[in-house]
Parts: C-alpha cells; sequence; structure tokens
C-alpha cells in the first residue's frame, strides 16, 4: 500500500520535477558555468576566469542600471498596485456575478495584443506631436516631452502588468470572508476604514504576490525601457544587450542576468515571508 | 505491321511505344520545373531576402530563400557561432566581420573569376577585409554612407553640414543617437579632426571620450533599428548620429521630413557583401545568387531596396539603375560626375567604418556603456 502511494504521487510530481530540472535548473547552472568563461577573438571558450564578474561588479554604470532598474521596478509594483486596486475591488465587491465575468474577460482581453503592439501604442499618444500634447495645446499648454523619459518606461510597465495584477488581486478580494466586512460595518465601521482594517490585510497575501509580479515583470522588461524610455537611463536589459551586442560578450551578460535572479529571489522571498507574516 | 490511330495516317508500333515512352518521360525531364522550390537560406539585414529583392531570381531557379534577419555584426556572428555548419548557404557581412567570419571558418573561399569585378568601380575590386591575401571570401554588393540626420523642418542641410549641429542649443533632448558606438565614435573621432577616426592613439583616444561625453546633455535617447526610424518619423528626434541614408533615403520615400548630409569634417561608409556559408550544400545555387545581385540588373534592384536603400559598387549598376529610375540614381548620387557618391571617396571625404586599430573593440564598448549612463 505504501508503495502504491508513492508511485501515485511520483506520477503527479514527476512531470514538475522534470520540468524545473530541464527549464530551470539546467539553464541555471550552464549560466553560472558560463558567466566563468572567456571571449577571445568573438569566441566564447569554456574557461574558469572570475575577470567577467570583477569587470562588470567593478563598473559604475552596472550599479548604476541597477539601482536604476530596481527604482523603476519597484516604482511599478507600488503604481499598479495602487492603479489596480480600486478596480479588483470595484469587481469583487459592487459588480454582480455576471458583470463581473464580463470584467474578467476585459482584463484577460489586453493579453491576445503583443505587448511590443501595445508599447508602440503609447508612442501615439506621448510623442511631442502626439495626442496627449495635441489635447494640451487646446488649453494653451504644452508640449511636454513625455516619450523618452522614465516616466514613459514606468507607464509601459503599468501597462505590461496592470491587467494580471488586477486579476491576482480580484482572486484574493473574491474569496475575502463577507462576514469579517459586514462585522466592521456592524461595529460602525466606516466604508474606508473597512478596506484598510479589514479587506486589505485579509487579502494580503494575494495583493502582495500581484505586487511582485509587477515587480518580476518590470524588473526584466527589455521592451518599454527602449521603446518609451529611449533607452535612457541604462537598465539591467539593456545592458545585457550591450554586452551582447558588441564583442560577444555572453559571459559578462550571464553575470548581468545571475544578478537579476538573485535579486530576483531576494525580494520574492521577503515578500512571501511578508505575506505570509503571522499566519500559520 | 501498321496499326492506325484515330484517323491519322499509319504509325508504326515501335514509333507508338516511342511517342508513349517520351509521354512518360516528359515529368521526368522536366522534373524541375514541377519539384518543390528548392530552400536557400540566408542571414543577413533585413530586407535582403525580400519580394522585391529576390522574387525574379527565386522563379529563375526554382528557390526559396529562408531568410534569418540580424541587426548588427555581433549578433550575426551569435547566430553563426550558435548554429551548425551548413546552416546558412548565403552570408551578408559588414566588412569589418568579414575577416572575422574568415577567421572562424565560418565562409568558403570564393574564385573572383566568378564575379563581375570588371564592372566595378576600381575603388571596389579589392576591398579591405573581404580578401586573405589573393584569396577572395565576400564580395561587395551596396555601400552607404554615414552622417548627419536631421530633420529638414528644424535644420536647413547647411545647418547641418558639421557633427558641431548636435551641440546646438536648439537640439537639447532631440539628438538621437543609432545604439551602436562604432558609427557614433567614429564620427566624434572625424569631428575631433582624426584622419584615420578608427586608427587613433590613446590621447586622441581620451579626447574622443572627452567630446562624447559633452554631447551627453544633448542626448534624448539611445535607439535600436526600428526606435530609430520612428523617432525620426515622428519628429522626436529632431537630428541623429550614426545613421545616413540607409534610414532617412526610407523614411524620405514615405514622405518624412528627414534627410541625410555628409558633413565638412567627412563622413563614414558601411559595406555589406556576401560570402557564402562553410558547408553550405547549395554553394552552386549561392553562387549564382551573388553572382545575380552583383550583376548590373540585380544591383538597380537592391539600390531601390524597398527595407533600406544603399549605393552599390557595378557601374553599369549604376546605368540601369539611371534608366529606371532616374530620380533615385540622383538623390543616391549614384550619376558619375561631381558630387557623386563616387567622387566624395575619392576626394577623401569618406573614411571606411572599421574595428578600432589602436585600442581593442571591449574599449570602445565599455567606454560606450559608460556614456549612456552618464
Amino acid at each position: 500500500m505504501r508503495r502504491r502511494l508513492s508511485l501515485y504521487g511520483l506520477t503527479f510530481s514527476l512531470p514538475l520535477l522534470i520540468w524545473q530540472l530541464l527549464f530551470f535548473v539546467f539553464p541555471l547552472v550552464f549560466l553560472i558555468a558560463l558567466s566563468f568563461w572567456t571571449v577571445r577573438n568573438f569566441r566564447m571558450q569554456p574557461d574558469f576566469d572570475m575577470v567577467n564578474w570583477t569587470t562588470m561588479y567593478g563598473r559604475a554604470v552596472f550599479w548604476q542600471a541597477y539601482a536604476t532598474t530596481l527604482t523603476l521596478a519597484a516604482g511599478a509594483a507600488v503604481l499598479t498596485s495602487i492603479l489596480a486596486f480600486p478596480v479588483a475591488y470595484a469587481i469583487a465587491f459592487k459588480l454582480s456575478p455576471r458583470v463581473q465575468r464580463w470584467a474578467i474577460m476585459l482584463m484577460v482581453i489586453p493579453f491576445f495584443t503583443s505587448y511590443l503592439v501595445r508599447v508602440y501604442s503609447w508612442q501615439v499618444f506621448l510623442s511631442d506631436a502626439g495626442i496627449i500634447n495635441v489635447m494640451l495645446g487646446w488649453i494653451g499648454l504644452g508640449p511636454y516631452g513625455l516619450l523618452n523619459t522614465p516616466g514613459a518606461t514606468l507607464l509601459g510597465f503599468v501597462t505590461l502588468a496592470l491587467p494580471l495584477v488586477v486579476l491576482l488581486q480580484l482572486f484574493s478580494l473574491i474569496f475575502i470572508d463577507r462576514t469579517l466586512i459586514e462585522a466592521a460595518h456592524n461595529m460602525r465601521c466606516g466604508r474606508l476604514r473597512t478596506v484598510f482594517a479589514v479587506v486589505i490585510p485579509s487579502a494580503r497575501v494575494g495583493l502582495v504576490i500581484a505586487a511582485l509580479f509587477a515587480f518580476i515583470l518590470s524588473f526584466g522588461d527589455f521592451v518599454s525601457p527602449i521603446y518609451l524610455g529611449g533607452g535612457d537611463p541604462t537598465t539591467l536589459s539593456i545592458l545585457i544587450t550591450d554586452t551582447t551586442k558588441s564583442g560577444q560578450q555572453w559571459p559578462r551578460a550571464a553575470v548581468i542576468a545571475l544578478t537579476m535572479i538573485a535579486t530576483l529571489m531576494i525580494v520574492a522571498y521577503l515578500a512571501v515571508r511578508f505575506a505570509y507574516r503571522g499566519r500559520k | 505491321m501498321t496499326i492506325t490511330i484515330g484517323a491519322g495516317p499509319g504509325l508504326s508500333r515501335r514509333a507508338a511505344l516511342a511517342l508513349g515512352a517520351a509521354a512518360l518521360a516528359t515529368p521526368m525531364l522536366s522534373r524541375r520545373a514541377f519539384a518543390a522550390p528548392t530552400e536557400l537560406t540566408m542571414l543577413a539585414w533585413y530586407g535582403h531576402a525580400e519580394p522585391d529583392i529576390v522574387a525574379e531570381f527565386e522563379a529563375a531557379h526554382n528557390v526559396k530563400f529562408v531568410p534569418k534577419y540580424y541587426t548588427g555584426g555581433d549578433n550575426m556572428l551569435g547566430l553563426i557561432s550558435q548554429s551548425p555548419p551548413g546552416t546558412f548557404d548565403v552570408i551578408l557581412s559588414d566588412a569589418e566581420y568579414v575577416q572575422q567570419l574568415n577567421a572562424a571558418g565560418y565562409i568558403e573561399a570564393l574564385d573572383p573569376a566568378d564575379y563581375p569585378f570588371d564592372e566595378f568601380f576600381p575603388e571596389f575590386h579589392k576591398f579591405p577585409g573581404h580578401w586573405d591575401g589573393d584569396t577572395l571570401y565576400s564580395v561587395i554588393t551596396r555601400f552607404g554612407f554615414l552622417g548627419v540626420a536631421y530633420n529638414t523642418d528644424a535644420l536647413t542641410e547647411a545647418e547641418a553640414s558639421t557633427y558641431d549641429v548636435f551641440w546646438d542649443p536648439r537640439l537639447t533632448g532631440k539628438v538621437g543617437h543609432f545604439d551602436w558606438h562604432l558609427p557614433n565614435l567614429g564620427q566624434i573621432s572625424l569631428l575631433n579632426g582624426n584622419p584615420h577616426p578608427y586608427d587613433i592613439d590613446e590621447a586622441a583616444w581620451e579626447a574622443v571620450k572627452e567630446k562624447t561625453l559633452s554631447l551627453r546633455p544633448q542626448v534624448g535617447g539611445f535607439f535600436d533599428y526600428g526606435g530609430t526610424f520612428s523617432s525620426l518619423d515622428n519628429g522626436q528626434m529632431l537630428a541623429f548620429a550614426g545613421i545616413g541614408d540607409w534610414i532617412t533615403g526610407t523614411l524620405e520615400r514615405n514622405g518624412a521630413k528627414v534627410r541625410s548630409v555628409i558633413p565638412e569634417q567627412g563622413g563614414l561608409q558601411f559595406t555589406e557583401s556576401f560570402s557564402i556559408g562553410k558547408g553550405s550544400a547549395k554553394a552552386d545555387l549561392a553562387k549564382a545568387w551573388i553572382q545575380y545581385i552583383t550583376s548590373a540588373k540585380g544591383q538597380a534592384k537592391s539600390a531601390q531596396m524597398a527595407a533600406y536603400p544603399c549605393i552599390v559598387p557595378n557601374q553599369k549598376g549604376w546605368e540601369v539603375l539611371g534608366a529606371e529610375n532616374p530620380a533615385e540614381a540622383r538623390r543616391q548620387g549614384m550619376v558619375p560626375g561631381a558630387g557623386s557618391a563616387i567622387d566624395m571617396i575619392r576626394t577623401g571625404r569618406i573614411q571606411y567604418r572599421q574595428l578600432p586599430v589602436q585600442q581593442s573593440l571591449e574599449d570602445w564598448n565599455d567606454f560606450w556603456s559608460e556614456y549612456k549612463g552618464a
């Protein structure tokens, strides 16, 4: 009986294990090995040399790009969460089940369109002669430089993450025990206070995970920093392309990529720990 | 014995059998005409395997090009190094990367007699980098100049005729860079008065870095191929470093108010050349393609490529283009005489874009990253 149980368990867990080994562990091990290789005359050679690590970590531009990327991704996570919450709240608590289903479908629709296309369409709005500046011109304002700015990059990140964050927040809000909200109201707790004292703490895990996803997506994004930010300032994803674009420095790109992976793992660990703090 | 077929004259059994055999053999004889097209793989910049360029050759040789497009020489080297030998039958490369391709053993030696060098301008008979001693590895097919690209509403041609225009206060935040260090730093090197912009000593290199850093407050962005097109087209950037008519020519043809000019300090020249990939199983077809595209007819077609126009090295190609599309021939300076493309090379206004000679490519690339992050 015991053997049958473990075979049963393996049947379901083995595909996941194989998947993780093939598509996460092996590539990661290769990436680590690659970071110690050297490049001579445009050709990578297996080696064990720390030069890529010392070179990248010794460059000011790397740390500037790191700080920029971290700040932008954190900003995108906060901004997206703030923008998404009223939408998710309204869908969860104010709409009928039928309208809820339509709203969820509307949240999924952006995924049908290429992210690159959505980002390019922002250029039509943000350029000097774009829709926003034209409208501002009608009331005697502008034109303002909106495109090729960090603000535009942030907008691209929000475009990327918002639908997913709304959905993740929504699924955590929907499952809140409504009796807790009713109890708060019965105890004369105002609507706003109920949101902060009951709803948000109850949905904390989902809200934090949603923000974490926004951070992860933004941290590694290449499209918005290039097409909305104009590649200025440099982010880590741009730095990766810079290092590979000239001289075939894939080992150095591996150093940047590994630093990004380590950062994401630390952030994810801290976020999950915070999300589940005080829970048993 | 004679058998009679239909109402026709008598036909011997032998003749009838021969006729039947011939009828049965006809599809075999014309098999090539009915066969599925042979696939010819091409590694190139975007546009080289598009219908406007390859359709005629494909029809004539029952070939179907399978392109793999890249952006930049390093990207190309990366794609080849990650592919098994023989993956690419035809490889397009910028001149500075042909030597790398050859050193790595990625391309076949070619027989110069197979290609129409006698029709080429003398400057392109033995183009640097395409030969290793007396062995040919790549045949030049197009070239272009890099100078100052500008918005014609914002600047006059006279104003744009110096690299100093990038520092014009009117252009603060409106100067764009094509995001590749070689053309940009080469142009600053020209501005600093270096006659050989890529062969400079340490003092001159430091001066180039200092001058480049002084431009940083003017810069509105660093753009890839697509971003360069869109930011010039929508007027977001009013002047651009590191590019030339290969970008603005395409936009200008479509009505955008942009143009390129070779400034007084001189311009840079890039080249594109075709090689046959090492281990190609279709080397004969690849050779036929290179012969076609470097012929006068192919050259006229190539000069007008929809993706991006370029100047061609075949003199007879200039003649065909002049007859087919005189306006485009004039626009690109492919009309013999003073001010023509070849005249600019001969008068020393143009320098070849190449890899840095006295510094490593890494030095230039590292500085470029620092400049972007400054």
